[in-house]
């Protein structure tokens, strides 16, 4: 018994390794993408101009040229938000789906993502600064998440997953609609523009500020998502099985819900509606690394800022016209999550 | 006489304002199993879970461990009294010692992981029922009997003197049923409370040192089980016709009684 446990340990430890190491190129891999989206653009810059501007940026010189405005106004600014975008939404996705006991959940699917896109365009019709269009994403996102879950759980059906995606569909319908409204009464000159192209999801038209807003508070929610990353193992058991174990399921639930909510919603107030990421992102992340949210919140999260960045990369090279990330994600996203479905349910049950 | 580590004392329980049952005595001791037998819909799941205290208990008390359950916090709770879901699907494929590591979690901080000590634990409780070896397969890839026999694990792991089992033979191949039932006689035999609820007379009489019989909500009887289970109060409970037999080699059986049924 003795042995047989020795031999369990070294395999467990060589697996334990194994994802280590997947981690370690994940990272990796989100450097290299990093580098080379800083230097590709409609203004190529070559390592040189960049390792300069960095010089005299840590010299304390006041920015000269256009080599500085482009890196530092815009270009870096794009591929941080890009990177932070898509690790939200991943790290997102990933809790709601442990959370939910559910892989087919997301942002998207339980109306989050619309849910805060609503909030979002309140704010626009409103004219309301970033913060307070980010204040109105959170709040209608939490809304949004609540009413899903409270008629999922009144409906006693057979099938609880299924009430719960149909919940988030109705609910995300219900905002859809909503925001129509708004895009009728908005006016056409100012407001409804921005609406429309903020709603597509870009990331084209970003602005520092935007992304410095929106980091602390994706930083924010990831800290219980961080601290109570053994406990969501447990909560992703079942709100019964986690009590007798020991959990105080409905708060701890709550909590996570609601970081959740806040890491989505303050993201999609700077970068529109980006769909698929939360949903197919995750799951790529358990394939490689397992279920454990320790390992998978860094994975998912890794993964979906190289992602996110790589989409957003194509999409300002790849035409004359800057194609929305939106559009792209979603083109590449569903098919994506068809496979998924084909080859079975293998990274979930 | 010891105090009992799991106890009810005049309990009622229910859904809400929905009563179930009520009156319920019920007492496990250190080294004992009590089989919780009843027809369908008799307020077994729902007496479990208020002994869990997963539901408030509407009248009456929870005694664990000799301290009224409404006065422990969950993990505390969760330090007295294990509990044993029927074996269930995963929804994510977590390994074995992923799972069974999970027992820990009352005995660790808020934010914290388990440990390699935990972990060491939960290897030990794996060996415990023999099935060491299935450590690093996923959850999701063993079969119901070992699923069933990695939440009993799971259980160990948490180190409470109290185990409650909801129909931990339910759904399982007769073999994996002896396997099951036979792994819970040892354990008790090691000063272990457990509880279980099963369908079946015969594994009350295979390894309960009790029964308890509940009908509608009440306690019908309870006592060891030659006493409680005869064939009148069967057929009082169940509204079938049975015999109950003792083997040559010591078992004891209960077999129903088609004669009466003809087509």
């Amino acid at each position: 018994m003795v042995e047989g446990t020795g031999i369990t340990r070294s395999r467990g430890a060589v697996l334990a390794n194994m994802r280590l190491g997947v981690l370690g190129c994940l990272a990796m891999a989100l450097v290299v993408l990093v580098v080379a989206a800083a230097l590709i653009g409609a203004y190529p810059l070559s390592p040189g101009d960049i390792a300069q501007a960095f010089a005299r940026k840590l010299a304390g010189a006041s920015p000269q040229g256009q080599i500085d405005t482009v890196l530092f106004e815009v270009r870096l600014p794009r591929v941080f938000a890009a990177v932070i975008v898509g690790a939200a939404l991943a790290a997102a996705g990933a809790a709601y789906q442990s959370l939910f006991r559910n892989p087919l959940v997301s942002p998207d699917i339980l109306g989050v993502s619309t849910g805060a896109g609503l909030g979002a365009v309140i704010g626009i019709f409103l004219s309301l600064p970033v913060a307070g269009i980010q204040l109105t994403a959170f709040m209608m996102g939490l809304a949004t998440v609540g009413l899903v879950y409270s008629i999922a759980s009144v409906v006693h059906g057979r099938e609880p997953v299924l009430v719960l995606v149909l919940a988030g569909v109705v609910v995300g319908a219900l905002a859809g609609a909503a925001i129509s409204l708004l895009k009728i009464l908005a006016d056409p000159y100012d407001q409804l523009p921005a609406i429309v192209f903020w709603l597509l999801g870009s990331l084209s038209a970003i602005r520092k500020a935007e992304v410095w807003g929106a980091t602390p508070l994706v930083v924010v929610a990831l800290v219980p998502l961080v601290l109570l990353r053994w406990r969501i193992n447990v909560l992703s058991l079942g709100d019964e099985e986690a009590k007798a174990l020991g959990v105080e399921a409905g708060r701890l639930r709550l909590l996570v819900i609601a970081a959740a909510t806040l890491m989505t919603a303050s993201v999609v107030a700077i970068s529109g509606v980006i769909g698929w990421v939360g949903l197919v992102i995750p799951h790529i992340a358990r394939m490689l690394v397992g279920p454990s949210f320790d390992r998978l919140l860094p994975a998912a999260m890794l993964l979906g800022g190289g992602y996110l960045l790589l989409v957003d990369t194509l999409a300002r090279t790849m035409a004359r016209i800057e194609v929305p990330i939106g559009i792209l994600t979603a083109v590449i996203g569903a098919p994506f999550f068809l496979w998924l479905l084909a080859r079975g349910r293998e990274g979930w049950s | 006489m010891k105090i009992p580590i799991l106890a009810a004392r005049r309990l009622g329980f229910g859904y809400g304002a929905k009563s179930v049952g009520r009156d319920v005595e019920l007492e496990v001791r250190a080294g004992e199993v009590v089989c919780l037998l009843g027809p369908n819909g008799s307020g077994k799941t729902t007496l479990f879970k208020t002994v869990l205290g997963l539901l408030p208990a509407q009248a009456g008390e929870v005694f664990v461990d000799g301290v009224a359950m409404a006065q422990l916090t969950r993990p505390e709770i969760a330090r007295r009294v294990a509990y044993v879901p029927q074996a269930h699907a995963a929804h994510f494929p977590f390994r074995v010692i992923d799972m069974v590591v999970m027992g820990r979690t009352a005995h660790l901080g808020l934010f914290a992981a388990p440990s390699d000590e935990d972990r060491r634990r939960a290897l030990g409780a794996l060996a415990t029922l023999g099935i060491a070896e299935l450590a690093d397969i996923e959850y999701t890839r063993i079969s119901g009997g070992q699923r069933q026999l990695a939440l009993i694990a799971r259980a160990l792991a948490q180190d409470a003197p109290a185990i409650v089992m909801d129909e931990p033979t339910a759904s399982l191949d007769f073999g994996n049923q002896v396997t099951v039932l036979g792994e819970v006689k040892r354990l008790a035999g090691h000063g272990l409370a457990v509880l279980l609820s099963t369908h079946d007379p015969d594994h009350a009489f295979s390894i309960s040192n009790r029964v308890a019989l509940l009908d509608a909500g009440r306690l019908v009887a309870q006592g060891p089980p030659h006493e409680v289970l005869t064939p009148a109060r069967l057929q009082q409970v169940y509204g079938v016709t049975v015999a109950v037999e003792r083997l040559s080699q010591g078992q004891t059986v209960c077999a129903p009684d088609f004669s009466g049924a003809s087509s």
